[in-house]
């Protein structure tokens, strides 16, 4: 058929439409082929959503900077995000819709374990990557499945546990420590890594105690573990019910070292516990504080060039949900540039395939292999405690 | 040591319950009806203070006044919105509707105040630890027990001895005789859900200082008050009182002995076998109903 045919009996307009709708057909596909999706499923509202922010934070720094290198594979990364509310069913109708309707290559998850455990058979069993750049429960990435889909970039309930109790024994040369732990899911996973860990070492906990998120006083159950000899306290809680526990010492006037979970990074401690909160000794897997590599120093430039509320290390908050999540990107364009494509099952093995990776929370050597999904380990955490409003690591003053 | 201090700790609490159940008392007798989210009210006293001592900086006495008003007018509108348009009909849906607008008032706050705790000032009086036989508490720990106490023989006397109070007492006793005696029922009902809210706050802005401030603190006070409230016997200011203290003291000292895992199991069976036992509560009467 030749032009002229066309132009004897269709009208100008429809010429026109058809025009328009020839470059779109012929622009979608390029730019589809362009943009490599990146899912993330976390909580942005609700109590959590500062969380959820600071993961969005890291990835969007990561993604800006891997782009203007001209991105991998010769596409471009871009972000989709979708709220889970912290609630699991909002989370795995989220992550279906972005496998199924965005086609992302790669799903992050957010800090509630809960969520990532409901979201985890999922993508399994559509060989979807997952990245956990937050929530520790130990089995996320621990899940049984073969092959595994799921990797993380953040702390480990059980490897924290084993952490806790070694920077006790290191620091407070704790010889009967007393635990104190939120009663949720959360706390009873502490429970038994706690309890493993000192069975590993030959120990036994002096006593273990459950507190109400929602309760005022402590004061029964401190007690009953001060006269059970608690020489050292393991708490697990977050940031307003430790806040809790650190009262109910002062009130009590009991003096003794708390070594925590990360629970009070997540929010004012210090104004919320008082001055005794920089007693409370926890972990971070980043401190954005003190003298940092050429990565810290460059990732908190990119942070204070794109986000005017952040003028220097203190508001970057919480710190270990932008340093986790721009690090798991990292290693996420790694993977794929490996794989040399977006299937699913050959990103997997190209998380395998990494071999090192100058990152920001430390060298990645290895970082994945078949048996074992998480790149950040026991000699990885940082202690910090806040001092006013910054978390500093334990030995700066 | 443990049962001293899981005494005070106790009385600290039961005499929140016990305030927080009084208010259920009051609108109980008055309407036959109460106000289910009184957990709510009890967690606006306690925001409505920190907006005031330490958004706007006022004194914490004025702040305190200025948001028990605040807490008045509040029970007044959930007598209005949640409770008369219903219980004119005769319909239970106010049960609901007061849980409903419990509900609102929590997400209000989270979406006004943030989601974030914030810490409650503590009065310079009160700071530090004081040593009472052998165990270290803070000062308000001992003055929220007492000013409980006093807010409760208040009550008693303001029923007793001014003519609104009886006013109140003739409702409670006799809605039509009163409303023939010229008594004004609508405005001694309103009167009823102001005294029970004011009392919900009150108990916030005690335990704020000790506790955080956030939309859901008074969710889970507000349901062990009204087990306290039925376990007093819901006719009985005294008794409801005297429950509280009981539920507080039990707690702690079931958390103390038997250690936190057994805390509510234990005090909710004892609440069902107190109740199976004395089913119109430790201190109340069987009501009478005349056909």
């Amino acid at each position: 058929m030749t032009t002229g045919n066309i132009f004897s009996f269709a009208t100008r307009r429809s010429f026109l439409l058809s025009c328009a709708a020839l470059s779109l057909a012929l622009a979608l596909p390029a730019i589809a082929q362009e943009s490599i999706k990146i899912g993330l499923v976390t909580a942005l509202s609700g109590q959590s959503a500062r969380a959820g922010e600071a993961i969005t934070r890291g990835l969007a720094i990561a993604i800006d900077e891997l782009n203007a290198k001209g991105g991998v594979l010769g596409r471009k990364f871009e972000l989709v995000r979708r709220d889970d509310e912290a609630t699991p069913a909002k989370g795995v109708i989220a992550a279906r819709e972005l496998i199924f309707k965005e086609k992302v290559a790669v799903l992050f998850g957010g800090l509630d374990t809960p969520v990532s455990m409901a979201i985890v058979p999922i993508v399994n069993a559509e060989k979807m990557p997952f990245m956990g750049p937050w929530a520790a429960g130990t089995a996320i990435t621990r899940n049984g499945a073969s092959p595994n889909y799921v990797f993380r970039v953040s702390a480990v309930d059980e490897i924290v546990d084993k952490a806790m109790l070694q920077y006790a024994q290191k620091t407070f040369n704790t010889k009967s420590p007393g635990m104190i732990l939120v009663n949720n899911p959360w706390g009873e996973s502490n429970e038994k890594g706690l309890t493993a860990a000192l069975a590993a070492k030959g120990m036994k906990a002096a006593g273990i105690e459950k507190f109400e998120g929602n309760d005022v006083d402590v004061v029964p159950q401190l007690t009953r573990l001060k006269s059970a000899g608690a020489d050292t306290l393991f708490l697990v809680g977050n940031v307003g019910p430790s806040s809790q526990v650190v009262k109910s010492l002062d009130r009590m006037g009991w003096k003794v070292p708390v070594v925590s979970h990360w629970g009070p990074a997540g929010g004012r401690f210090t104004e919320l516990a008082g001055p005794s909160a920089k007693e409370v000794h926890f972990l971070q897997t980043y401190s954005f504080f003190g003298k940092q590599s050429p990565v810290g120093e460059k990732v908190l430039k990119m942070l204070m060039a794109k986000y005017p509320d952040i003028k220097g290390a203190g508001d970057v908050t919480p710190a270990v949900g932008v340093a986790n999540a721009y690090d798991a990107m990292q290693l996420v364009a790694l993977a794929i540039q490996k794989a040399g494509g977006t299937s699913g099952d050959a990103i997997r093995q190209g998380f395998y395939k990494i071999d090192a990776y100058d990152g920001l929370i430390k060298k990645y050597a290895k970082p994945f292999t078949p048996e074992n999904h998480d790149a950040v380990g026991e000699n990885d955490y940082v202690w910090t405690h806040f001092i006013d409003n910054q978390i500093l690591p334990v030995a700066m003053k | 040591m443990l049962i001293t201090s899981a005494l005070i700790s106790g009385l600290g609490l039961g005499s929140m319950y016990g305030l927080l159940a009084l208010g259920f008392y009051i609108t109980y007798s008055v309407s036959n009806t109460v106000n289910f989210s009184q957990g709510s009210s009890m967690m606006l006293g306690a925001v409505f203070a920190y907006a005031f001592a330490v958004g706007l900086g006022w004194p914490l006495g004025l702040a305190a006044v200025a948001s028990l008003a605040l807490c008045g007018v509040y029970g007044i509108i959930v007598e209005l919105v949640a409770i008369r348009p219903f219980a004119r009909r005769g319909s239970n849906s106010w049960l609901m509707a007061t849980v409903a607008i419990g509900i609102i008032a929590d997400n209000v706050v989270l979406f006004t105040f943030g989601k974030e705790p914030r810490a409650f000032p503590m009065p310079a009086e009160l700071t530090g630890s004081i040593n009472v036989l052998g165990v270290g508490v803070s000062p308000l720990q001992l003055a929220i027990p007492v000013a409980g106490i006093a807010m409760a023989g208040l009550l008693h006397a303001f029923s007793r001895s001014t003519r609104l109070g009886k006013a109140l007492l003739a409702v409670v006793q006799n809605r039509d005789a009163a409303s023939m005696m010229g008594i004004n029922v609508g405005l001694a009902v309103s009167i009823a859900f102001a005294v029970s809210t004011v009392f919900a706050g009150a108990a916030g802005i005690l335990i704020a200082p000790l506790f955080n401030v956030q939309s859901d603190m008074g969710t889970l006070f507000g349901l062990k008050a009204f087990a306290v409230a039925i376990l007093g016997g819901i006719t009985s200011a005294w008794g409801v009182m005297l429950a509280g203290l009981l539920f507080g003291v039990i707690e702690a000292l079931v958390t103390a002995l038997l250690g936190s895992s057994y805390t509510q199991i234990v005090t909710f069976t004892l609440v069902i076998a107190a109740l199976a036992l004395r089913p119109d509560g430790l201190f109340g009467r069987a009501e009478v109903k005349k056909v």
